[in-house]
């Protein structure tokens, strides 16, 4: 069994009130990023498919901060919280979004594919369920080389229609490989309610016949999330196998920019709303004594300058030259 | 001792254990070398090529799978990007395309996706090919197909050097290699240098010298164009055996060298005609060498039909040396 190093560098204890502010500067700043994405979209200067996480941030806030650097991160086409959220800087965000090499990818991949090797993020995946073969293939290179590490794998319940979350589950439990599955249940694979697509709606229940714990966590609420991946990282870092945390969310936004959303009720998503993790948990630091008007206004405007910077990062970026097209289909280093 | 007393060191040896032997230095000469696969451990390989390696090595690094093509391929990309040097063994090309999403998807694409951070150092072999009955499901030849896919490497190792040399250099590729080992090679046998190892993937190569044809061919149909230019020089024909040996990238320069050398070029391929890699071979004759030519380019290709069980239709439509000295006849005759 590989050994496992106590919570090494990144979680310095903090003052609860600082350490809470911070969840929601970041909850605050995936928010705001985003919103500024869909006007760039609208302003012709971003272009593609943009896949928006407004309303579940509570996750990706919950679950990253509790990794440590070397942990790795494979995402999905839904990721530019995860990214940010991960350390990724917003103007290398930004720039990708806008297609310029100054972007996490060299401005390759665009909002789908945002790929960051400094912070171990591999991206970034638009295939539905393609990721996690490789969450699995990472582990493993961290087991085989005794290194105490864990991958978190977010995809969306979509996945779990896919063959490769079956096989990926079973793999990975059967080699008692370190990876913190993170499914994100917003209800909708694009417009297919899970219920229509499903026979089995209960998550967990599927996780769990491949013999790895399975724990549903409230996806709203980031002190939840928080909490749950705490105790899941424990476990997996303790050489137990993987493990399986569904968060129960709910997209705020389209599915994409093109989706009228036909689907699914007006008062449904005012429903959900109501439980905005933003603004539930703002109000719970409020209560604390930990937040008031002055506080939120710093932190809005604090995340508005972070974003405009973004901003002017990506408008003064550059585009890669033609010439470029066709590097790096192969490796341009000397071999190893 | 002498060079030429080297060089006449030979062992008797077939393709099986070439393959065998390459596999055995691999994992001896590299710990981060590891063998994953359906039946590569206790059954010893489908094809019996990894039979014993599980007991000198280890189920670590000689790991059964299960039956889940997608997550093991995957798997095996995340353990590359996570820094060991898998080889992932498939069955048969055909069950290959259940992990076509991770090797196109991703093993192709996360390179150039990523601005060229995250390479993919992957060996995946498999088994390719005709001609022992084994009906439609798994006898196809599909590795002209995957030689569509910019990203990879495609080898096909056609003789015992390149059986026991190829995996070697394609395991210090930075970028994912696919080898396609012929199902009617690893039979066969003969004389192998006892020091043999390494080889070049980079360059097709003369394995007959001629001057009026040049047969171009690789894996399962080199030895029935080199059976077609004995019968050919036995009527007075003299004609070049070419063996491509990688089809992605191809070595034009020494296709089209070949065909200015003779001015006649037959394609031998056990893939279909339509959209084969005969049909890119020949377009590239056309491009570079067209006023070389003094016959059209022919091309003997499997019949478009699903490979069917008995013998003699099997036969009927595989490519067959006959089939070879009819089309170079007939083409020598046109011209004069």
């Amino acid at each position: 069994m590989t050994p496992t190093p106590q919570a090494a560098s990144s979680n310095h204890p903090q003052p609860a009130g600082e350490h809470s502010l911070t969840a929601l500067r970041q909850m605050i700043l995936i928010r705001r990023f985003e919103e500024k994405c869909a006007e760039l979209y609208n302003a012709g200067k971003i272009h593609g498919f943009v896949h928006l996480y407004i309303g579940e941030e509570a996750i990706a806030v919950g679950v990253i901060a509790q990794l440590q650097p070397e942990d790795a991160i494979v995402a999905t086409y839904r990721e530019h919280g995860h990214a940010l959220v991960r350390g990724v800087p917003a103007t290398a965000v930004m720039a990708e979004m806008y297609g310029k090499q100054e972007g996490c990818s060299r401005g390759r991949g665009g909002s789908m594919h945002l790929f960051d090797a400094a912070t171990r993020f591999y991206g970034g995946n638009a295939i539905v369920g393609g990721g996690l073969p490789l969450a699995v293939g990472l582990a493993l290179a961290d087991k085989m080389a005794g290194r105490a590490r864990v991958t978190a794998c977010f995809f969306g319940e979509g996945a779990v229609a896919e063959g490769e979350f079956h096989e990926c589950l079973n793999l990975s439990a059967l080699w008692k490989l370190p990876v913190l599955f993170c499914c994100e249940n917003n209800l909708y694979a694009m417009g297919t309610a899970l219920r229509r697509s499903e026979s089995e709606t209960d998550l967990c229940l599927k996780a769990s016949s491949y013999e790895m714990p399975a724990w549903p966590v409230d996806g709203m609420d980031v002190e939840a999330c928080q909490d749950a991946a705490r105790r899941a990282l424990t476990a997996v870092r303790g050489g137990g196998g993987p493990l399986f945390l569904e968060f129960r969310t709910y997209r705020f936004r389209a599915h994409s920019m093109f989706d009228p959303q036909l689907y699914r009720e007006k008062q449904e998503v005012e429903e959900w709303k109501k439980r905005d993790p933003i603004l539930t948990f703002g109000a719970r630091l409020r209560e604390a004594g930990l937040l008031d008007d002055n506080v939120l206004k710093s932190i809005e405007d604090d995340v508005a300058a972070e974003i405009d910077r973004s901003v002017e990062f990506a408008e003064a970026g550059t585009w890669e030259p033609v010439e470029e097209l066709t590097r790096f289909v192969y490796s341009e280093r000397t071999r190893p | 001792m002498s060079a030429e007393g080297a060089a006449a060191q030979t062992v008797r040896i077939t393709y099986r254990e070439a393959m065998r032997q390459a596999i055995r230095e691999a994992l001896i000469r590299d710990p981060r070398v590891f063998l994953m696969g359906e039946d590569v451990g206790r059954y010893g390989g489908c094809f019996a090529v990894s039979r014993g390696l599980l007991e000198e090595f280890g189920p670590e690094r000689i790991r059964d799978t299960p039956l889940s093509e997608s997550a093991f391929v995957g798997a095996g990309i995340g353990a590359a990007m996570g820094g060991m040097r898998p080889i992932v063994e498939i069955m048969t090309v055909n069950f290959s395309l259940l992990a076509l999403d991770q090797i196109l998807n991703n093993a192709a694409t996360i390179l150039h996706m990523s601005g060229g951070q995250f390479n993919i150092p992957l060996v995946i072999r498999m088994t390719t090919g005709a001609g022992r009955q084994l009906a439609a499901q798994h006898s196809h030849s599909l590795e002209g197909w995957y030689a569509h896919i910019p990203g990879i490497k495609i080898l096909t190792p056609a003789t015992l050097e390149d059986a026991r040399g190829m995996l070697w250099t394609a395991l210090e590729d930075p970028d994912p290699v696919l080898i396609f080992e012929h199902g009617g090679l690893y039979n066969t046998e003969g004389e192998l240098a006892a020091d043999a190892g390494a080889v070049e993937i980079d360059h097709a190569a003369v394995r007959r010298a001629g001057s009026d044809v040049s047969l171009i061919a690789y894996g399962g149909t080199l030895g029935k164009a080199l059976r077609a230019a004995e019968e050919l020089a036995a009527g007075g024909i003299d004609a070049e055996v070419l063996d491509l040996r990688t089809l992605r990238p191809l070595d034009t320069e020494s296709i089209l060298a070949s065909v200015t050398r003779t001015h006649r070029a037959v394609i031998i391929d056990e893939g279909w005609r339509s959209g084969s890699i005969a049909a890119e071979v020949s377009a590239r004759i056309m491009e570079g060498a067209f006023y070389e030519l003094d016959a059209p380019v022919a091309r003997v290709c499997s019949a478009e039909v699903p490979m069917p069980y008995p013998r003699h239709l099997e036969e009927a439509a595989l490519p067959q040396a006959a089939t070879v000295v009819q089309t170079v006849r007939a083409m020598v005759g046109k011209r004069d």
